[in-house]
């Protein structure tokens, strides 16, 4: 099974069992470097889908946690090369498929071609990229497809219907709908607007949706898991991680029907 | 054909699809340069704005408008000044074109007056911008009054402090300055928090981006706003003169008086365009905001371009005494000029801005800002090596805004 497939069977697996599927973002290296693969292992094992945030110096589309985090990350010494070692050299592997996210520059300075290879080979099943739209997306789509590496593509409440449309066709493993006009952290929504949303989404994609951006406790996983298999969960980690809490509790407490 | 004959091949046609109006191409590229790279949430937005432009901007109503504005409220045109006395010292003929005189103190009513106007017709509830020297903010703070729109402006805690006398401007003239203790707390902070701002309400709230930067259509819409600097100075000169100058000079942070200037003789192969980026302390990564100097191609703010950044792709820190070229990136369109020969671009230091300074204060009487001061040097360094030439150098804004920083740097006696 190639990247993209492990994705979208891990989420329909738990559709499957009854389950709402869980991604869940962890910056890579935050809150140390030392204890991330620890961190991926446990976050793993109570996640569907992991996404590994690569922290850069601009990160235009999250909020102040994230920012945190990635400017931590860089100060530690975080690369994407470390990543892809860190991860590759995991025994056993994480648990959940791991997609990478990470705005495009850091991808661009590695190149395309190598930095397939190398994901593929660390046993990275994707990578969503927030500052890379559908139309600019296709070279390194094509280069991630080579290697069956998925490209995730992200729709949000304002996407016109013919963009949604295309959206749905292209995205690999998931189709991420941002469930509000903003930045990562802030409030998640909710209402009458986000259940026609999700439909509209739901029924423009080949491939499962999972919805995110601000979900924060078990009542906003189970309002999304109502409409969409998927639930994106981030900075709320990210904060729990900071406090120190066991992040496989933190995210098993979200997941009342687990 | 030789490869080098391929290449002078290719930037003679990339260079007459500029002067056609073919770049930027649909996707919004002044060849490899350029693009969209933002969230999906803001593509709806950019292409609203796109329409906006091909609809309202080149239509006569829009263009008496704002030509109606520009004399009347902005005080357009602005002078073409001859400088004798720094043509004496230099060896030159020099003249100034003097968008200090502009309202606001700067180039930057032209792109703000513009968009403020394009964003009303839009239908915009409220505009968002960023700034770095203030001078920006400052534009939009006066071009939202004008308009009556509400207007809010980020702007890096270094910059508020260092340009104190424009933060007050700005809340003068009705804006609220948000300060951004993110980042690196200046300009490129700004726009990062000025877009955030932008994706958590791309309906109603319009990005008023005050430079050649960022995603398509920005680069190419501040740049036809700014070409009304260009276009005067031309017939100008001609007027005064009667003939084309041997160069043109402007400072480049992200570009855009530059851009504005340049378009105006792009097609005019004998005369030599010379861009000055801020060379700051020296030559090392963060010492510098030269960005076609010292960078390679890269993504930042929505655009590819040439960018300083590291070997892993993170945005390298910048330094520059202005804060106005404090930043890493720079407008699509000059990497493409950049990478054709259209243009030439130089540094100047920290040291040679503010030594032209004084000798422009002091030989002509105007304090040119510290970004503009990076000209000046340029052109001296020009004049020496080209004897009784003629040259047009951009004086893209007025000086007064840099009294907090000049006033560490006491006036050393002009070198005459």
């Amino acid at each position: 099974m190639n990247g993209s497939q492990r994705i979208e069977q891990a989420i329909r697996q738990s559709g499957e069992a009854g389950r709402t599927a869980l991604v869940s973002y962890i910056t890579a290296g935050y809150p140390a470097m030392a204890s991330f693969r620890s961190d991926l292992a446990k976050v793993a094992s109570v996640s569907d889908v992991v996404e590994v945030g690569v922290p850069f110096t601009d990160p235009m589309a999250d909020g102040v946690t994230i920012q945190r985090a990635s400017h931590a990350a860089l100060e530690a010494g975080v690369t994407l090369q470390w990543i892809l070692d860190e991860i590759g050299a995991m025994d056993p592997a994480p648990s959940a498929p791991v997609v990478l996210m990470s705005y495009l520059n850091p991808l661009l300075a590695m190149g395309f071609g190598k930095l397939a290879g190398q994901a593929r080979a660390a046993g990275v099943a994707g990578f969503i990229v927030p500052d890379l739209p559908l139309d600019e997306s296709g070279e390194l789509d094509q280069k991630l497809a080579g290697e069956g590496l998925a490209l995730v593509q992200l729709v949000s409440p304002v996407t016109t219907a013919a963009r949604l449309a295309a959206a749905g066709r292209a995205s690999r493993g998931f189709l991420y709908a941002v469930t509000v006009t903003g930045i990562t952290g802030g409030d998640a929504g909710g209402g009458g607007n986000l259940s026609a949303y999700l439909h509209r989404v739901a029924s423009s994609s080949q491939v499962p949706v999972c919805a995110g951006f601000g979900v924060r406790s078990a009542d906003q996983v189970s309002e999304i898991g109502r409409h969409v298999p998927g639930v994106v969960v981030g900075s709320a980690l990210v904060e729990a991680l900071e406090r120190g809490d066991d992040p496989a509790a933190f995210l098993t407490a979200l997941r009342p029907d687990a | 054909m030789n490869p080098d004959a391929d290449q002078t091949a290719e930037n003679e046609d990339l260079l007459a699809a500029l002067l056609d109006g073919r770049l930027p191409d649909e996707r919004g590229r002044f060849g490899p340069f350029g693009g969209r790279y933002v969230p999906e949430t803001l593509v709806p937005a950019l292409d609203r704005l796109q329409a906006g432009i091909d609809q309202h901007l080149h239509e006569p109503g829009f263009q008496d408008c704002l030509a109606a504005e520009l004399r009347d409220w902005a005080g357009r045109p602005t002078s073409l000044t001859p400088a004798p006395a720094l043509g004496r010292e230099w060896g030159a003929e020099v003249w100034l074109k003097r968008e200090d005189l502009a309202h606001t103190g700067a180039h930057k009513i032209n792109n703000a007056l513009g968009q403020a106007l394009l964003a009303k017709m839009l239908g915009a509830r409220r505009i968002v911008a960023e700034t770095g020297a203030g001078q920006h903010g400052v534009a939009s703070a006066a071009a939202c009054a004008r308009v009556g729109l509400p207007c809010v402006v980020y702007m890096g805690s270094i910059d508020c402090e260092r340009q104190a006398p424009n933060v007050d401007r700005m809340k003068r003239l009705g804006a609220e300055v948000i300060p951004v203790t993110s980042g690196d707390r200046t300009l490129r902070a700004a726009i990062d928090e000025a877009l955030r701002d932008w994706v958590s309400d791309p309906v109603e709230t319009y990005y008023l981006l005050g430079s050649a930067v960022g995603p398509h259509p920005y680069p190419y819409l501040v740049r036809e706003l700014q070409a009304v600097i260009g276009r005067e100075s031309r017939s100008q000169i001609l007027e005064h003169c009667g003939k084309l100058p041997d160069a043109v000079i402007a400072c480049v942070g992200g570009g855009s008086n530059a851009i504005g200037l340049f378009h105006g003789f792009l097609a005019d192969q004998d005369v030599s365009l010379l861009g000055i980026e801020a060379g700051g302390r020296g030559g090392g990564l963060g010492d510098n905001s030269a960005t076609l100097s010292h960078g390679r191609p890269g993504v930042l703010h929505g655009s590819y371009s040439i960018l300083l950044h590291d070997e892993h792709g993170q945005v390298q820190e910048t330094h520059s005494i202005s804060a106005g070229l404090d930043y890493p990136g720079v407008g699509p369109e000059h990497s493409l000029l950049a990478s054709i020969g259209r243009v030439e671009y130089q540094t100047a230091s920290d040291d040679e801005a503010l030594d032209a300074l004084d000798q422009c204060a002091s030989l002509e009487g105007i304090l040119p800002a510290l970004e503009t001061a990076h000209a000046f040097a340029g052109a001296r360094r020009w004049a020496g090596k080209n004897r009784g030439k003629t040259v047009i150098i951009g004086l893209s804004g007025r000086g007064d805004k840099d009294m907090p920083t000049l006033s560490q740097y006491p006036p050393k006696k002009a070198s005459r």
